[in-house]
């Protein structure tokens, strides 16, 4: 399940229906990520996205974690327009029937999100308004994927 | 030919539109003939950090552009 929608969205909602959709399932990830505040106090933050791109290149990250790991279809929902600190902006579930292939194919799953979805955030204070770039430490942490491939986090 | 030209991001407040459609005479250009043109008039593309979609697909320099075709350029992304 992929949704880019401007709409909060329900964890426990989410979370039923991976366990609903789950076939001889053990264990569920999820992950959530929230707007940050900033030193300067958020306003509000901006997320842009290409409509059309933004789900066929998640969607391709989701389609290559199934063939690398045991799971079943992950979740995942991305907001966009505007939000304010602490709000929800990402939604990833992943569910399979051990842990191991659950935590790896969610954090693969946000790693690959973070560096190649096109989406962009603006970060809006009373003072001042800046577009926010990709964090080195993302694109170290997504490229290590590719150097180990079947890396999971729970050895 | 005309094609469509997206910019996001950055990218629209520093070139001021979103959307643009660009006239191009003659046949099919190559991606790069096209990114050098509109280099020159907004200098602020001629980044290599700056990525480029053809038909929501990241696409080469070396990529033939057609009539319709839908081109956007954008920063890095930061999402998540």
């Amino acid at each position: 399940m992929l949704s880019i929608q401007k709409e909060d969205f329900d964890v426990a909602t989410e979370y039923a229906a991976l366990v609903k959709n789950a076939s001889n399932t053990g264990a569920i990830v999820t992950f959530v990520g929230l707007v940050r505040d900033t030193e300067q106090g958020l306003k509000h933050m901006l997320l842009e996205h290409y409509p059309g791109m933004t789900e066929s290149v998640i969607q391709e990250i989701i389609d290559a974690a199934k063939q690398r790991w045991d799971i079943d279809d992950p979740s995942v929902i991305h907001r966009v327009g505007e939000l304010q600190a602490t709000d929800q902006i990402v939604f990833v579930g992943v569910s399979s029937t051990h842990r191991s292939d659950a935590y790896a194919a969610c954090e693969y799953l946000m790693d690959q999100l973070k560096t190649r979805a096109t989406l962009w955030k603006k970060e809006v204070t009373s003072t001042d308004e800046q577009w926010l770039d990709s964090k080195p430490s993302d694109i170290k942490r997504a490229a290590r994927w590719i150097e180990n491939p079947k890396s999971t986090t729970s050895s | 030919m005309t094609i469509k030209i997206l910019y996001f991001g950055r990218l629209a407040e520093t070139v001021g539109v979103r959307q643009a459609e660009l006239d191009l005479t003659g046949g099919d250009a190559l991606l790069e003939t096209v990114r050098q043109q509109l280099i020159s008039r907004h200098p602020a593309l001629d980044d290599p950090t700056i990525r480029i979609a053809v038909n929501q697909t990241l696409a080469n320099e070396n990529l033939t552009i057609n009539d319709g075709d839908e081109l956007a350029f954008f920063p890095p992304v930061s999402g998540g």
